[in-house]
C-alpha cells in the first residue's frame, strides 16, 4: 500500500500536505481503491471559508458516495478543476494528480493530531 | 442466493397458490421467474422456480432465504410437500456475457449449446450432479451452475484458470458489477424495486402475474388493476454524472413525485440512469422531473425501460 511519508492522514482517509503556508488535501489511495472507479467529484467553490471538520465536497463511485472532510479550517484557494472531466485521476494517482483542494489554513494546529504515514498504515491494517 | 428443494405430490398446486406466475403444467427442464407475495400483495421475494423430474427447485434471494423457507413451511401443513434448504450444501456460479455461448461447450457440456433461455439440465461432473441453467440476472446471455458445495473448489479454477495462468476470457465479477448490468437491463432487485411495501404490478412486473388464477396476494392486485395504479416504476435518465441512489427524492416542479429505487452511472451508455417509483401522473415518456442529489436538483427525464438491450 502506497502511503507517502511527507504528509498527515485522517481516520476518514484524507491526506494533508503542508507546503509553505498552504495545505493541499485529497483522499488516500486506499480510500480510492476501496471506492473503485470514481465517477464524480463535488468540489467546493474557490473562496469558500471552511472550518475544521467541515464537509468540503463528495467523491462518488458506482459503489458509494463518500464525504470529503477537512481537518483544517481556512480559505479554499484552489480546487483541482481537472477532476470535473477526469474524476478517475483520483483512482490513478490519489496522492499527486488526484489532489482535491488547496486551503490557506487559519492554523495548522489541528494537523498535529492526525496520523503520520506509519500510524495510518497501522490504522488501515487494524480497521480494514 | 437461497436454494430450496421441494418434493411431494402436491408441489405444483402448492407453488401455484403461493406464486404470482401460473405454474400449472410447468414443464420438466424449465425455469419460471415469479414473485411470492403476502396476502396484501406486498412482495416477499422474486425467485426462480424450476421443475425437475421428481422434485421442484426454488432459487430465492439470499437475504430472503429464511423468510421464504418459513413462509413455505407455514403454508405446507395438510399438503404432500417437503421443503429442504440446500443453500449451505450447494454452491452457485453464474457465467454471464456475450462470449458465454462460445465458451459453454468447453466449460460444461456440449449439450448446453442447444439449450434455450430459462431451460436447465442436470449433468454429471466427476460423478456428481451439476445443474446448468441458461439464465442469469445481468441482461446478458449466460449460464448459472449449481453444484454440490465440495465441488466448487474444483469448478472455479476450471472457469477462472489459476493465478499464473488466468482464463483468457473469463474474469471474476462481484455484486457491484452485477448491479450495474441489471440496472442497465431494467431488471428489478429485491430490496430496491421489489419490497413488501408494494406489489408486483406497481413494480412493473405484471408480466409474471396471472390475475386469472387464485394465489396469495391476488385480491389486492386485482383491485389495483381495476382502479388503476397510483404509482409506477419508471426509468430516469439524469443530466450530468452524479448517481441517483435509493430513496433520493424525485420532484415534478416543486411537488414531490416519488423516490429513486436504484441508480448508477451506466458503463455501457456513459450516462447517469436510475429507476424510480413515482406517481402515475408523472410517468409518461419524456416527462421532465428532477432528482435531489446532495441538496441540489438534477434534471431527469422519464425514459423507456430497459436502458440497454443486448443485441440478439
Amino acid at each position: 500500500m502506497k502511503v507517502p511519508t511527507d504528509r498527515k492522514y485522517s481516520e476518514t482517509h484524507e491526506w494533508f500536505l503542508i507546503d509553505d503556508d498552504i495545505v493541499t488535501m485529497g483522499i488516500t489511495q486506499y480510500a480510492a481503491d476501496e471506492l473503485t472507479d470514481i465517477t464524480y467529484v463535488e468540489l467546493p467553490e474557490v473562496g469558500t471559508t471552511v472550518a475544521a471538520g467541515d464537509q468540503l465536497g463528495e467523491v462518488e463511485s458506482v459503489k458509494a458516495t463518500s464525504e470529503i472532510l477537512t481537518a483544517v479550517g481556512g480559505d479554499v484557494i484552489e480546487v483541482n478543476t481537472a477532476l470535473a472531466d477526469h474524476p478517475e485521476l483520483i483512482n490513478d494517482d490519489a496522492f499527486e494528480e488526484g489532489w482535491i483542494v488547496k486551503i490557506r489554513p487559519e492554523s495548522i494546529e489541528p494537523l498535529t493530531a492526525l496520523l503520520d504515514a506509519k500510524e495510518y498504515r497501522l490504522y488501515v491494517r487494524n480497521t480494514g | 442466493m437461497g436454494r430450496l428443494k421441494l418434493t411431494g405430490d402436491d408441489c405444483e398446486s402448492f407453488l401455484n397458490r403461493l406464486c404470482t406466475r401460473n405454474l400449472v403444467g410447468a414443464e420438466v427442464g424449465r425455469s419460471y421467474y415469479s414473485h411470492m407475495c403476502r396476502e396484501d400483495g406486498g412482495i416477499l421475494d422474486d425467485l426462480i422456480v424450476s421443475r425437475f423430474e421428481s422434485h421442484w427447485g426454488i432459487v430465492c434471494n439470499g437475504v430472503n432465504r429464511e423468510k421464504i423457507f418459513t413462509w413455505l413451511s407455514r403454508h405446507s401443513p395438510r399438503t404432500d410437500v417437503t421443503i429442504e434448504d440446500q443453500t449451505l450444501s450447494t454452491a452457485m456460479v453464474a457465467i454471464q456475457g456475450p462470449k458465454t455461448m462460445e465458451l459453454a461447450g468447453e466449460l460444461v457440456d456440449p449439450d448446453t449449446l442447444s439449450m434455450k433461455r430459462y431451460r436447465f439440465r442436470v449433468f454429471e461432473l466427476m460423478g456428481m450432479p451439476v445443474s446448468v441453467y441458461r439464465s442469469g440476472y445481468t441482461g446478458e446471455d449466460g449460464f448459472e451452475v449449481v453444484v454440490p458445495g465440495g465441488l466448487v473448489k474444483l469448478l472455479l479454477p476450471r472457469l477462472l484458470g489459476t493465478k499464473d495462468r488466468p482464463h483468457p476470457v473469463i474474469r471474476p465479477a462481484g455484486l457491484g458489477a452485477r448491479d450495474t448490468l441489471r440496472i442497465e437491463a431494467g431488471m428489478p432487485l429485491y430490496g430496491h424495486e421489489l419490497t413488501e411495501q408494494w406489489d408486483s404490478l406497481t413494480a412493473g412486473q405484471g408480466w409474471c402475474v396471472d390475475l386469472t388464477k387464485d394465489f396469495v396476494g391476488a385480491g389486492p392486485m386485482r383491485k389495483l388493476q381495476a382502479q388503476g395504479l397510483p404509482r409506477r416504476l419508471v426509468g430516469l435518465q439524469l443530466e450530468g454524472r452524479r448517481i441517483a441512489r435509493q430513496h433520493y427524492k424525485v420532484y415534478s416542479g416543486d411537488q414531490e413525485a416519488g423516490e429513486v429505487t436504484s441508480g448508477t452511472l451506466s458503463p455501457t451508455l456513459g450516462k447517469s440512469i436510475a429507476m424510480a417509483l413515482i406517481g402515475s401522473e408523472h410517468t409518461e415518456e419524456a416527462t421532465c422531473l428532477t432528482v435531489e442529489i446532495g441538496g441540489k436538483r438534477v434534471a431527469a427525464r422519464v425514459v423507456k425501460l430497459p436502458f440497454y438491450k443486448r443485441p440478439k
